[in-house]
């Protein structure tokens, strides 16, 4: 259809809204970003688009603004952009002076600070960008519910396939930035937790540029990493992972960080309707939808949910109701996603994908739970180190 | 298929006169969504007779009144394709607006109602003049369609949105929305046309709606034995003949339900293909044919006695059923 036609489209939603006689409430949301400086990497192939996390979030703006549009629900979104090193609490302070409602795209200490205002006190915070488990351990507080999925849970859905597959000798090469340790830090707990062992493992620390020579140093550099079923690759930047593949000395599947990547969110996903999901994010953004975009997304779709459901504004009774055990999102994943009561971490099926298809989707068949088999997936309540929510 | 209900007083007329032709056998069509086919299953032999090529990603199929043509959605072709059922070649295309899933069949054996995924509209198509007379803005991901027996309302029922939205066919303005349970995928009239029966795949229920008031009056919820809730999805249903029994496909659980249609109780999971999407009945309502979206394959129940008879193979990603008498 011509964009023409849907912005005719549009219009005729606002008029209906103007016509529907429901009690009118206003639902402003900010989308709160820090810009942080991204190190180099190897290859050009792939930016980060400009857009990232605020994309998704625009998308779940429009699948709210039409609900709403029936029922007088008035959703607005608005974009909050800190420069490098300008101060994010001062930022947030004044969002919170406009909406409860924050979708943070901040790491780290930043998360907390914000939610330690006094402001945010009776605001509803959405970390969309931070996957870090102490956030949703230690450092969790009560006012912050987390969209993405922790290190944790993906870490323990590639742990989940690789038992599944009985690839019981591993060995891990991590590179030497705080994500690559994180990351390699969840996958070799989740290893122990599923009864594997991490045989041996390396420190990618070349400063050569790989695209000339990997084929000539990487199977020298394997070598020594002994004999192994997968290979695992902690490199969240994005900068060497993609020279392993087909140039380990052994020839040996790759994961983690390339190869088969357990991931929130891929262009592969395509059951569950999630072709309607990306055909709609296509269209706004022009690229594909990345795992920001979609915790994004979720953040503000939970919102939507919670206001549809309960009909009201206030943050207090929504986060109650997102809480409950009747709030489920239809988020494209085969199963109503719900939130964690003792972290605020929002429960997911993860993607077990390579470049170009769905290999799996965890929770695996097999792995039970009493609660719901996607608490297989991160820190169970009884591991949780958070007591805010207690 | 959705406009059943509807034409049931027509599908009896149309059984009487079949039966002064020749013995012509009746059929299944499949629309199959991943192979751009659809297979015909002979309902006497249960076995698939021909296999006919179709646009991009059939998924809903239905037949004109006299079955004279047979109307698909191309949905990926962006068009509802007109077939002839005899020959199986495309007669042409109608303007369905962009990604048509679903449609529904006015009584007046004329207008198609069409849910667009894509685009968040209802569009109204003239079959005999080929135009759009109607772009209607409902929810995201429109997808189950209704038309009331008398022809009087439409529904169409947007999985994103999570609401039925209820069309005056003759303004073909909204009336009415009803919020339903999460990712709401097929509807139907019942009793007459006094209940709206509505299924919600994600909130894993059915909610009964009635008409007159758009009052919901009730609630079917489902429990499968060593299925985890989260996997049982209400997708495509039908009612038996004297709409006592309503037969209901549980997607991902891979069973179909029965369940009583007066007290809305479970009367038994009938156990079918992986996925299971939609499903429909031969003539005298005898068997049941579900497609099975995953396994690729139809089952086909017995209705008397609620068990699974046969597997049929058919093409990749089965989606529609509608019956060719």
């Amino acid at each position: 259809m011509s964009i023409r036609r849907r912005l005719w489209a549009r219009a005729l939603t606002a008029l209906m809204i103007a016509a529907t006689p429901a009690l009118a409430i206003d639902i402003p949301v900010v989308y709160l970003k820090q810009v942080r400086d991204a190190p180099p990497v190897l290859s050009n192939l792939d930016p980060l688009p400009e857009d990232l996390g605020l994309a998704g979030a625009e998308v779940g703006l429009a699948d709210n603004k039409t609900t709403g549009g029936f029922m007088g629900h008035n959703y607005t979104l608005e974009m909050a952009v800190v420069p490098v090193g300008d101060d994010i609490a001062k930022a947030a302070e004044e969002a919170l002076a406009r909406s409860p409602f924050l979708i943070l795209d901040v790491q780290g200490a930043d998360v907390t600070a914000i939610a330690d205002l006094p402001a945010a006190q009776s605001a509803l915070l959405f970390n969309a960008a931070d996957p870090s488990p102490a956030l949703r351990g230690e450092d969790c507080r009560t006012n912050v519910f987390h969209t993405l999925p922790s290190l944790t849970m993906r870490a323990d859905a590639l742990m989940q396939f690789i038992r599944f597959k009985k690839w019981d000798k591993l060995a891990l090469i991590e590179g030497t930035h705080a994500g690559d340790l994180a990351w390699s830090k969840a996958m070799t707990d989740s290893a122990t937790k599923f009864g594997l062992k991490i045989r041996k493992s390396k420190t990618w620390a070349f400063d050569a540029d790989m695209r000339r020579n990997a084929a000539q140093e990487v199977p020298l550099f394997t070598q020594e990493l002994g004999d192994y079923d997968l290979l695992l690759v902690a490199d969240e930047l994005n900068d060497f992972a993609r020279y392993i593949p087909m140039n380990t000395w052994l020839p040996r599947p790759v994961a983690g960080s390339e190869g088969l990547v357990p991931t929130t969110w891929s262009r592969v996903v395509e059951q569950w309707g999630a072709a309607q999901l990306q055909s709609r994010f296509h269209e706004h953004a022009a690229r594909d939808m990345r795992p920001q975009d979609y915790a994004a997304w979720a953040a503000i779709r939970t919102v939507g949910e919670a206001v549809t459901r309960t009909g009201g504004n206030d943050p207090k009774a929504l986060r109650d109701y997102i809480l409950s055990e009747n709030f489920e999102l239809a988020a494209f994943k085969g199963r109503p996603l719900s939130f964690r009561t003792w972290n605020g971490q929002m429960r997911q099926p993860i993607p077990l994908v390579t470049q170009t298809a769905l290999v799996a989707q965890a929770p695996l068949p097999g792995y039970l739970h009493q609660r719901t088999e996607l608490d297989t997936l991160g820190t169970d309540q009884p591991e949780s180190t958070c007591k805010a929510f207690q | 298929m959705t406009f059943k209900t509807c034409l049931r007083p027509i599908l009896s007329a149309t059984a009487i006169s079949i039966l002064a032709l020749p013995a012509l056998s009746e059929e299944i069509w499949v629309t199959n969504e991943k192979d751009d086919t659809i297979s015909v299953i002979d309902v006497a032999t249960l076995e698939v007779t021909r296999t006919i090529p179709t646009g991009e990603r059939p998924r809903g199929i239905t037949f004109s009144k006299d079955y004279s043509r047979v109307y698909i959605c191309a949905s990926d072709s962006d068009t509802v394709q007109v077939m002839d059922p005899e020959t199986g070649k495309i007669l042409h295309d109608l303007p369905s607006g962009e990604d048509p899933e679903q449609f529904v069949l006015h009584p007046n054996d004329r207008h198609l109602y069409i849910a667009n995924e894509d685009d968040a509209v209802t569009t109204v198509v003239d079959t005999e003049t080929r135009k759009v007379i109607a772009q209607i803005n409902v929810g995201i991901e429109p997808e189950g369609m209704a038309v009331s027996p008398d022809g009087k309302i439409a529904i169409t029922t947007s999985e994103t949105t999570n609401m039925a939205h209820w069309i005056d066919t003759e303004t073909r303005e909204l009336f009415a929305n009803t919020l339903v349970d999460s990712r709401p995928r097929h509807a139907e009239f019942a009793a007459g046309g006094s209940e709206l029966w509505v299924s919600s795949e994600i909130g894993g229920t059915v909610t009964v709606f009635d008409v007159e008031t758009q009052a919901e009056k009730g609630k079917i919820r489902f429990e499968v034995k060593g299925v985890h809730p989260d996997r049982v999805q209400p997708v495509g249903f039908e009612f038996t003949e004297d709409e006592k029994t309503v037969f209901i496909a549980l997607g991902p659980s891979n069973h179909v339900a029965v369940v009583n249609a007066e007290t809305l109780e479970v009367e038994k999971y009938i156990l079918v293909g992986r996925r299971v999407w939609h499903m429909d009945f031969n003539t005298d309502k005898s068997l049941l044919f579900t497609t099975n979206g995953v396994s690729g394959d139809v089952t086909v129940i017995d209705v008397a006695k609620r068990e699974p008879l046969k597997s049929i193979k058919v093409g990749r990603f089965p989606w529609g059923a509608a019956l060719r008498p």
